[in-house]
Protein backbone atom coordinates (compact mmCIF):
# COMPACT_ATOMS: atom_id res chain seq x y z
CA UNK A 1 0.00 0.00 0.00
CA UNK A 2 1.58 3.44 -0.78
CA UNK A 3 1.88 5.52 2.20
CA UNK A 4 0.76 9.01 2.78
CA UNK A 5 3.98 11.05 1.26
CA UNK A 6 3.33 8.54 -2.06
CA UNK A 7 -0.46 9.32 -1.98
CA UNK A 8 -0.10 13.08 -2.17
CA UNK A 9 2.24 12.52 -5.02
CA UNK A 10 5.46 13.22 -2.58
CA UNK A 11 8.24 15.97 -3.67
CA UNK A 12 6.69 17.15 -6.10
CA UNK A 13 3.37 18.03 -4.14
CA UNK A 14 5.76 19.70 -1.07
CA UNK A 15 7.08 22.26 -3.80
CA UNK A 16 3.15 22.82 -5.21
CA UNK A 17 2.22 23.40 -1.53
CA UNK A 18 5.28 25.41 -0.25
CA UNK A 19 4.63 28.42 -2.40
CA UNK A 20 0.86 28.56 -1.44
CA UNK A 21 1.19 27.86 1.51
CA UNK A 22 3.95 30.15 2.64
CA UNK A 23 1.91 32.97 0.95
CA UNK A 24 -0.88 32.35 2.65
CA UNK A 25 1.65 32.50 5.84
CA UNK A 26 3.28 35.88 4.85
CA UNK A 27 -0.07 37.59 3.84
CA UNK A 28 -1.47 36.94 7.07
CA UNK A 29 -0.45 39.65 9.86
CA UNK A 30 -1.29 37.87 12.51
CA UNK A 31 1.53 35.80 12.19
CA UNK A 32 4.17 37.47 8.80
CA UNK A 33 5.44 39.57 12.07
CA UNK A 34 7.27 35.77 13.06
CA UNK A 35 8.69 35.53 9.58
CA UNK A 36 9.99 39.09 9.43
CA UNK A 37 13.15 38.97 9.87
CA UNK A 38 14.34 35.52 8.35
CA UNK A 39 16.23 34.90 5.23
CA UNK A 40 13.27 33.79 2.80
CA UNK A 41 15.71 31.17 0.73
CA UNK A 42 16.38 29.41 4.67
CA UNK A 43 12.71 29.79 5.60
CA UNK A 44 11.57 28.26 2.28
CA UNK A 45 13.82 25.34 2.78
CA UNK A 46 12.77 25.20 6.24
CA UNK A 47 8.88 25.51 5.25
CA UNK A 48 9.83 22.45 2.76
CA UNK A 49 11.13 20.38 5.71
CA UNK A 50 8.21 21.24 7.69
CA UNK A 51 5.67 20.13 4.60
CA UNK A 52 7.85 16.94 4.05
CA UNK A 53 7.48 15.71 7.60
CA UNK A 54 3.60 16.54 7.70
CA UNK A 55 2.96 14.74 4.23
CA UNK A 56 4.59 11.88 6.12
CA UNK A 57 7.38 11.70 3.87
CA UNK A 58 11.50 10.81 4.71
CA UNK A 59 12.04 13.44 7.92
CA UNK A 60 14.47 12.92 10.67
CA UNK A 61 12.63 16.05 12.34
CA UNK A 62 12.75 16.22 15.81
CA UNK A 63 10.54 17.22 18.57
CA UNK A 64 13.77 18.83 20.58
CA UNK A 65 14.31 20.36 17.28
CA UNK A 66 11.01 21.99 16.52
CA UNK A 67 11.32 23.43 20.12
CA UNK A 68 14.77 24.71 19.98
CA UNK A 69 13.76 26.37 16.20
CA UNK A 70 10.54 28.05 17.96
CA UNK A 71 11.63 28.87 21.41
CA UNK A 72 12.87 32.53 20.06
CA UNK A 73 9.20 33.00 19.16
CA UNK A 74 7.50 31.76 22.12
CA UNK A 75 9.49 34.04 23.97
CA UNK A 76 7.76 36.67 21.63
CA UNK A 77 4.68 36.20 22.32
CA UNK A 78 3.83 32.73 19.88
CA UNK A 79 0.68 30.97 21.61
CA UNK A 80 -2.07 29.01 20.47
CA UNK A 81 -3.80 31.28 18.04
CA UNK A 82 -0.47 31.41 16.08
CA UNK A 83 -0.37 28.22 16.24
CA UNK A 84 -4.02 27.65 14.83
CA UNK A 85 -3.75 30.27 12.35
CA UNK A 86 -0.81 28.08 10.47
CA UNK A 87 -2.44 25.17 10.70
CA UNK A 88 -5.03 26.58 8.90
CA UNK A 89 -3.53 27.88 6.03
CA UNK A 90 -1.76 24.45 5.64
CA UNK A 91 -5.38 22.57 5.83
CA UNK A 92 -6.64 25.42 2.81
CA UNK A 93 -3.68 25.12 0.53
CA UNK A 94 -4.12 21.32 0.78
CA UNK A 95 -8.05 21.92 -0.36
CA UNK A 96 -6.76 24.30 -2.69
CA UNK A 97 -5.04 21.76 -4.24
CA UNK A 98 -7.57 19.62 -4.65
CA UNK A 99 -6.28 17.23 -1.26
CA UNK A 100 -8.79 14.42 -1.08
CA UNK A 101 -10.18 15.30 2.29
CA UNK A 102 -9.32 11.95 4.22
CA UNK A 103 -5.59 12.73 3.04
CA UNK A 104 -6.22 16.55 4.46
CA UNK A 105 -6.88 15.02 7.66
CA UNK A 106 -4.19 12.57 7.96
CA UNK A 107 -2.17 15.66 7.19
CA UNK A 108 -3.53 17.87 9.50
CA UNK A 109 -3.03 14.93 12.40
CA UNK A 110 0.71 14.97 12.08
CA UNK A 111 1.13 18.63 11.48
CA UNK A 112 -1.36 18.83 15.03
CA UNK A 113 1.39 16.41 16.87
CA UNK A 114 3.97 19.02 16.90
CA UNK A 115 1.82 21.66 18.84
CA UNK A 116 3.38 20.87 22.29
CA UNK A 117 6.88 21.02 20.56
CA UNK A 118 6.27 24.02 18.84
CA UNK A 119 4.05 25.69 21.78
CA UNK A 120 7.26 24.74 24.16
CA UNK A 121 4.50 23.05 26.50
CA UNK B 1 36.45 3.75 -4.06
CA UNK B 2 36.62 6.77 -5.10
CA UNK B 3 39.38 9.95 -3.89
CA UNK B 4 38.28 13.21 -2.92
CA UNK B 5 40.35 16.31 -3.09
CA UNK B 6 39.42 18.65 -1.12
CA UNK B 7 41.41 21.91 -0.15
CA UNK B 8 44.23 20.36 -1.43
CA UNK B 9 44.15 17.34 0.23
CA UNK B 10 43.09 13.85 -0.66
CA UNK B 11 40.65 11.54 1.25
CA UNK B 12 39.50 8.60 0.31
CA UNK B 13 35.83 7.44 0.22
CA UNK B 14 34.91 3.90 1.32
CA UNK B 15 32.34 1.94 -0.76
CA UNK B 16 28.48 3.63 -0.64
CA UNK B 17 30.21 6.47 1.89
CA UNK B 18 28.46 9.65 0.83
CA UNK B 19 31.28 12.90 0.60
CA UNK B 20 29.45 14.37 3.65
CA UNK B 21 29.83 11.18 5.85
CA UNK B 22 33.86 10.80 4.50
CA UNK B 23 34.98 14.02 5.59
CA UNK B 24 33.24 14.05 9.02
CA UNK B 25 35.13 10.74 9.69
CA UNK B 26 37.98 12.83 8.56
CA UNK B 27 37.20 15.28 11.03
CA UNK B 28 36.67 18.08 8.81
CA UNK B 29 34.22 20.49 10.21
CA UNK B 30 31.47 20.59 6.95
CA UNK B 31 27.88 22.41 7.34
CA UNK B 32 24.95 19.84 7.80
CA UNK B 33 21.87 19.39 8.94
CA UNK B 34 19.10 16.94 8.19
CA UNK B 35 21.90 14.02 6.43
CA UNK B 36 19.20 13.29 3.90
CA UNK B 37 18.89 16.42 1.37
CA UNK B 38 16.09 18.04 2.74
CA UNK B 39 17.86 21.28 4.42
CA UNK B 40 20.46 21.81 1.95
CA UNK B 41 22.97 22.91 4.29
CA UNK B 42 25.66 20.58 2.87
CA UNK B 43 25.76 22.43 -0.48
CA UNK B 44 29.22 22.11 -1.52
CA UNK B 45 30.89 22.54 -5.36
CA UNK B 46 32.24 20.22 -7.61
CA UNK B 47 34.94 22.12 -9.26
CA UNK B 48 36.15 19.21 -12.04
CA UNK B 49 32.97 16.95 -13.30
CA UNK B 50 29.47 16.51 -12.90
CA UNK B 51 28.76 15.66 -9.53
CA UNK B 52 26.50 12.32 -9.70
CA UNK B 53 22.66 13.64 -10.81
CA UNK B 54 20.87 12.50 -7.63
CA UNK B 55 23.06 14.39 -5.56
CA UNK B 56 21.64 17.65 -6.97
CA UNK B 57 18.11 16.12 -6.01
CA UNK B 58 15.96 19.31 -5.00
CA UNK B 59 18.50 22.40 -5.80
CA UNK B 60 17.62 25.23 -7.77
CA UNK B 61 18.59 25.08 -11.57
CA UNK B 62 20.98 27.46 -11.49
CA UNK B 63 22.79 25.55 -8.96
CA UNK B 64 22.89 22.72 -10.99
CA UNK B 65 24.29 24.33 -13.67
CA UNK B 66 27.40 25.65 -11.35
CA UNK B 67 28.03 22.04 -10.38
CA UNK B 68 26.60 22.37 -6.93
CA UNK B 69 25.79 19.24 -4.89
CA UNK B 70 24.47 17.90 -1.73
CA UNK B 71 27.45 16.39 0.27
CA UNK B 72 24.78 14.10 1.97
CA UNK B 73 23.39 12.59 -0.79
CA UNK B 74 26.58 12.06 -2.64
CA UNK B 75 28.55 8.58 -3.22
CA UNK B 76 31.22 9.50 -6.06
CA UNK B 77 30.84 7.64 -9.61
CA UNK B 78 34.41 8.54 -9.66
CA UNK B 79 37.69 10.66 -8.24
CA UNK B 80 36.30 14.20 -7.15
CA UNK B 81 37.50 17.37 -6.84
CA UNK B 82 35.05 19.06 -4.23
CA UNK B 83 35.10 22.93 -2.53
CA UNK B 84 33.26 25.19 -0.38
CA UNK B 85 30.27 27.34 -2.18
CA UNK B 86 31.88 30.36 -1.12
CA UNK B 87 35.33 29.74 -2.10
CA UNK B 88 37.08 32.46 -3.42
CA UNK B 89 40.87 31.69 -3.99
CA UNK B 90 42.38 34.09 -6.44
CA UNK B 91 43.10 31.63 -8.69
CA UNK B 92 43.32 34.22 -11.98
CA UNK B 93 44.98 36.99 -12.59
CA UNK B 94 43.09 39.62 -15.34
CA UNK B 95 44.64 42.41 -17.25
CA UNK B 96 43.18 45.65 -17.59
CA UNK B 97 42.24 46.78 -20.62
CA UNK B 98 39.73 49.92 -20.33
CA UNK B 99 38.75 52.07 -17.89
CA UNK B 100 36.01 55.04 -18.59
CA UNK B 101 33.25 56.54 -16.59
CA UNK B 102 29.68 55.46 -17.64
CA UNK B 103 28.69 58.49 -15.13
CA UNK B 104 29.69 61.18 -12.51
CA UNK B 105 30.73 58.03 -10.10
CA UNK B 106 30.48 55.03 -12.11
CA UNK B 107 33.40 53.37 -13.93
CA UNK B 108 33.03 50.87 -16.78
CA UNK B 109 36.49 48.63 -16.68
CA UNK B 110 37.20 45.69 -19.14
CA UNK B 111 39.67 43.19 -17.88
CA UNK B 112 41.17 40.49 -20.63
CA UNK B 113 40.53 36.97 -18.41
CA UNK B 114 42.39 33.92 -18.62
CA UNK B 115 41.40 31.26 -21.50
CA UNK B 116 40.01 28.85 -18.54
CA UNK B 117 37.93 31.36 -17.01
CA UNK B 118 34.32 30.93 -17.76
CA UNK B 119 31.25 32.68 -16.75
CA UNK B 120 27.32 33.49 -16.74
CA UNK B 121 26.89 37.62 -17.31
CA UNK B 122 25.56 38.27 -13.85
CA UNK B 123 27.33 36.39 -12.06
CA UNK B 124 30.69 37.92 -9.69
CA UNK B 125 33.85 37.46 -9.42
CA UNK B 126 36.10 38.63 -6.61
CA UNK B 127 39.70 41.28 -7.01
CA UNK B 128 41.84 41.96 -4.87
CA UNK B 129 44.27 45.50 -4.84
CA UNK B 130 47.25 45.80 -4.18
CA UNK B 131 46.82 46.62 -0.60
CA UNK B 132 44.99 43.00 -0.59
CA UNK B 133 41.88 44.61 0.34
CA UNK B 134 39.39 42.66 -1.94
CA UNK B 135 36.12 43.21 -3.22
CA UNK B 136 32.97 41.33 -5.60
CA UNK B 137 31.60 42.73 -9.07
CA UNK B 138 29.44 41.70 -11.31
CA UNK B 139 30.13 40.73 -14.65
CA UNK B 140 28.20 42.76 -16.75
CA UNK B 141 28.64 41.90 -20.55
CA UNK B 142 28.24 37.92 -22.18
CA UNK B 143 30.96 35.83 -22.79
CA UNK B 144 33.07 36.62 -26.18
CA UNK B 145 35.55 35.60 -28.58
CA UNK B 146 37.98 38.64 -27.26
CA UNK B 147 37.91 37.47 -23.68
CA UNK B 148 36.46 39.78 -21.66
CA UNK B 149 34.63 41.08 -18.88
CA UNK B 150 32.98 44.13 -17.87
CA UNK B 151 32.66 45.65 -14.64
CA UNK B 152 30.50 48.58 -13.43
CA UNK B 153 32.70 49.81 -10.82
CA UNK B 154 31.18 52.99 -8.35
CA UNK B 155 33.13 55.10 -6.50
CA UNK B 156 32.20 55.26 -2.82
CA UNK B 157 33.52 57.95 -0.77
CA UNK B 158 36.45 56.25 1.38
CA UNK B 159 36.04 53.41 -0.93
CA UNK B 160 39.44 51.63 -0.26
CA UNK B 161 38.68 49.91 -3.79
CA UNK B 162 37.16 51.91 -5.74
CA UNK B 163 39.40 54.59 -5.05
CA UNK B 164 42.11 52.47 -5.99
CA UNK B 165 40.28 51.21 -9.34
CA UNK B 166 39.41 54.65 -9.84
CA UNK B 167 42.63 56.61 -8.87
CA UNK B 168 45.89 54.03 -9.35
CA UNK B 169 45.13 51.17 -11.22
CA UNK B 170 46.34 51.62 -15.17
CA UNK B 171 45.85 50.30 -18.42
CA UNK B 172 48.01 46.68 -18.55
CA UNK B 173 48.27 46.21 -15.07
CA UNK B 174 47.47 42.71 -13.29
CA UNK B 175 44.33 42.34 -10.92
CA UNK B 176 43.81 39.07 -8.93
CA UNK B 177 40.85 37.18 -9.49
CA UNK B 178 38.60 34.52 -8.30
CA UNK B 179 36.58 32.53 -10.34
CA UNK B 180 32.54 33.17 -11.39
CA UNK B 181 30.46 32.72 -8.10
CA UNK B 182 26.65 33.00 -7.06
CA UNK B 183 23.47 32.19 -8.76
CA UNK B 184 21.95 35.19 -10.52
CA UNK B 185 22.29 34.62 -13.84
CA UNK B 186 19.95 34.07 -17.06
CA UNK B 187 18.14 30.75 -16.91
CA UNK B 188 15.98 30.37 -19.68
CA UNK B 189 13.31 28.04 -18.60
CA UNK B 190 10.42 28.56 -21.34
CA UNK B 191 11.35 31.57 -23.71
CA UNK B 192 8.11 33.27 -23.24
CA UNK B 193 8.47 33.66 -19.60
CA UNK B 194 8.16 37.32 -18.20
CA UNK B 195 11.29 38.70 -17.17
CA UNK B 196 11.53 41.75 -14.59
CA UNK B 197 14.94 43.01 -13.47
CA UNK B 198 15.16 45.34 -10.79
CA UNK B 199 18.19 47.33 -9.80
CA UNK B 200 19.25 50.11 -8.04
CA UNK B 201 22.60 52.25 -8.67
CA UNK B 202 25.15 49.68 -10.04
CA UNK B 203 22.80 47.03 -9.23
CA UNK B 204 22.51 47.69 -13.14
CA UNK B 205 25.31 45.79 -13.86
CA UNK B 206 24.27 42.21 -12.93
CA UNK B 207 21.18 42.55 -14.61
CA UNK B 208 22.71 44.78 -17.80
CA UNK B 209 24.66 41.49 -18.43
CA UNK B 210 21.29 39.09 -17.74
CA UNK B 211 19.48 41.48 -20.49
CA UNK B 212 22.43 40.77 -23.24
CA UNK B 213 22.14 37.00 -22.36
CA UNK B 214 18.72 37.20 -22.52
CA UNK B 215 18.24 38.92 -25.70
CA UNK B 216 21.25 37.42 -27.20
CA UNK B 217 19.47 33.99 -26.72
CA UNK B 218 16.41 34.86 -28.33
CA UNK B 219 13.81 35.32 -24.74
CA UNK B 220 10.51 35.60 -26.19
CA UNK B 221 8.75 37.56 -23.54
CA UNK B 222 8.60 40.76 -22.36
CA UNK B 223 11.91 41.83 -20.78
CA UNK B 224 11.09 44.84 -18.27
CA UNK B 225 14.21 46.63 -16.74
CA UNK B 226 13.28 49.25 -13.69
CA UNK B 227 16.88 50.89 -12.76
CA UNK B 228 16.51 53.75 -10.15
CA UNK B 229 18.84 56.56 -8.72
CA UNK B 230 18.46 59.35 -6.35
CA UNK B 231 19.12 61.88 -8.86
CA UNK B 232 19.02 61.63 -12.94
CA UNK B 233 22.80 61.67 -13.06
CA UNK B 234 23.14 58.50 -10.75
CA UNK B 235 21.62 56.46 -13.75
CA UNK B 236 23.64 55.34 -17.04
CA UNK B 237 24.26 53.73 -19.96
CA UNK B 238 20.19 55.36 -20.86
CA UNK B 239 21.36 55.57 -24.37
CA UNK B 240 22.31 52.10 -24.83
CA UNK B 241 19.36 50.96 -23.16
CA UNK B 242 17.00 53.12 -24.94
CA UNK B 243 18.50 52.15 -28.42
CA UNK B 244 17.81 48.16 -27.13
CA UNK B 245 13.90 49.58 -26.51
CA UNK B 246 13.82 50.32 -30.29
CA UNK B 247 15.67 47.51 -31.28
CA UNK B 248 13.69 45.28 -29.34
CA UNK B 249 10.60 44.58 -29.46
CA UNK B 250 9.61 42.92 -26.22
CA UNK B 251 11.96 45.20 -23.50
CA UNK B 252 11.08 47.98 -21.67
CA UNK B 253 13.13 50.28 -20.04
CA UNK B 254 12.18 52.48 -17.08
CA UNK B 255 14.68 54.91 -15.20
CA UNK B 256 13.17 56.30 -11.95
CA UNK B 257 14.18 58.83 -9.95
CA UNK B 258 13.52 58.86 -5.65
CA UNK B 259 14.98 62.32 -4.93
CA UNK B 260 14.03 65.44 -6.35
CA UNK B 261 12.09 65.44 -9.43
CA UNK B 262 10.77 67.93 -12.16
CA UNK B 263 9.56 68.55 -15.02
CA UNK B 264 12.02 67.85 -17.53
CA UNK B 265 12.27 64.85 -16.05
CA UNK B 266 8.83 63.60 -16.60
CA UNK B 267 9.54 62.83 -20.55
CA UNK B 268 12.54 60.21 -19.52
CA UNK B 269 12.36 58.91 -15.85
CA UNK B 270 9.30 57.95 -13.49
CA UNK B 271 8.74 58.81 -10.10
CA UNK B 272 9.99 57.06 -7.10
CA UNK B 273 12.05 54.01 -5.99
CA UNK B 274 12.81 51.57 -8.67
CA UNK B 275 11.24 48.49 -6.93
CA UNK B 276 7.55 50.86 -5.79
CA UNK B 277 7.63 51.83 -9.48
CA UNK B 278 7.93 48.24 -11.14
CA UNK B 279 5.43 47.45 -8.27
CA UNK B 280 2.57 49.84 -8.91
CA UNK B 281 3.16 48.62 -12.69
CA UNK B 282 1.62 45.17 -12.66
CA UNK B 283 -1.22 43.99 -10.60
CA UNK B 284 0.01 40.61 -10.86
CA UNK B 285 3.20 38.61 -11.67
CA UNK B 286 2.18 35.01 -11.59
CA UNK B 287 4.58 32.76 -13.49
CA UNK B 288 6.94 35.83 -14.14
CA UNK B 289 10.74 35.15 -13.47
CA UNK B 290 12.27 38.34 -11.17
CA UNK B 291 16.10 39.43 -11.23
CA UNK B 292 16.98 41.85 -7.72
CA UNK B 293 20.00 43.63 -7.43
CA UNK B 294 21.37 46.15 -5.09
CA UNK B 295 20.67 47.65 -2.06
CA UNK B 296 19.88 45.08 0.24
CA UNK B 297 17.09 46.11 1.92
CA UNK B 298 15.43 46.90 -1.59
CA UNK B 299 16.49 43.51 -2.69
CA UNK B 300 15.08 41.69 0.63
CA UNK B 301 11.36 43.73 0.83
CA UNK B 302 11.28 43.15 -3.04
CA UNK B 303 11.80 39.56 -3.00
CA UNK B 304 8.81 39.34 -0.35
CA UNK B 305 6.90 41.75 -2.31
CA UNK B 306 6.92 39.91 -5.54
CA UNK B 307 6.61 36.26 -4.16
CA UNK B 308 3.22 37.98 -2.31
CA UNK B 309 2.14 39.31 -6.06
CA UNK B 310 2.90 35.43 -7.65
CA UNK B 311 6.15 34.80 -8.48
CA UNK B 312 7.23 31.28 -7.34
CA UNK B 313 10.38 31.21 -5.30
CA UNK B 314 12.70 29.30 -7.96
CA UNK B 315 11.69 32.50 -9.99
CA UNK B 316 13.64 34.76 -7.82
CA UNK B 317 16.86 35.74 -8.21
CA UNK B 318 19.08 37.62 -5.80
CA UNK B 319 22.09 39.56 -5.73
CA UNK B 320 22.32 42.23 -2.55
CA UNK B 321 25.53 44.53 -2.33
CA UNK B 322 26.44 44.35 1.02
CA UNK B 323 29.68 45.68 1.04
CA UNK B 324 28.08 48.73 -0.26
CA UNK B 325 26.42 49.92 1.88
CA UNK B 326 27.69 48.19 5.62
CA UNK B 327 30.49 50.27 6.25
Amino acid sequence: MDSLYEKLGGEDAVNSAVNIFYRKVLKDETISQFFNDTDMNKQIAKQKAFLTMAFGGPNNYTGMDMRKAHAPLVKKGLNESHFNAVAGHLQATLEELGVAADLVKEVMVVAGSTHDDILGL
Amino acid sequence: MAILNYQQQDYICQENETVLDTLLRENIAIAHGCRQGVCQSCVMLSVDSNPPKNSQHGLRENQQQQHHFLSCLCIPEQNMQIADIEQSDFVYEFKVLAKQMLNHNTLLLRLLHDDKFTFKSGQFINLKSVDNVTRSYSISNTPNQQHYIELQIRLLENGRFSGWVHNDLKIGDNVPASAALGGCFYNKKRSQQQLLLVGTGSGLAPLYGILHDALEQNHEGTIHLFHGGRKAEDLYLNDELTQLVIENKNFHYTPCISGDYNDEHRSHYSQGRANEVALSAYSNLNDWQVYLCGHPEMVKQMQTQVFLKGVNLDDIYIDAFHCLYKK
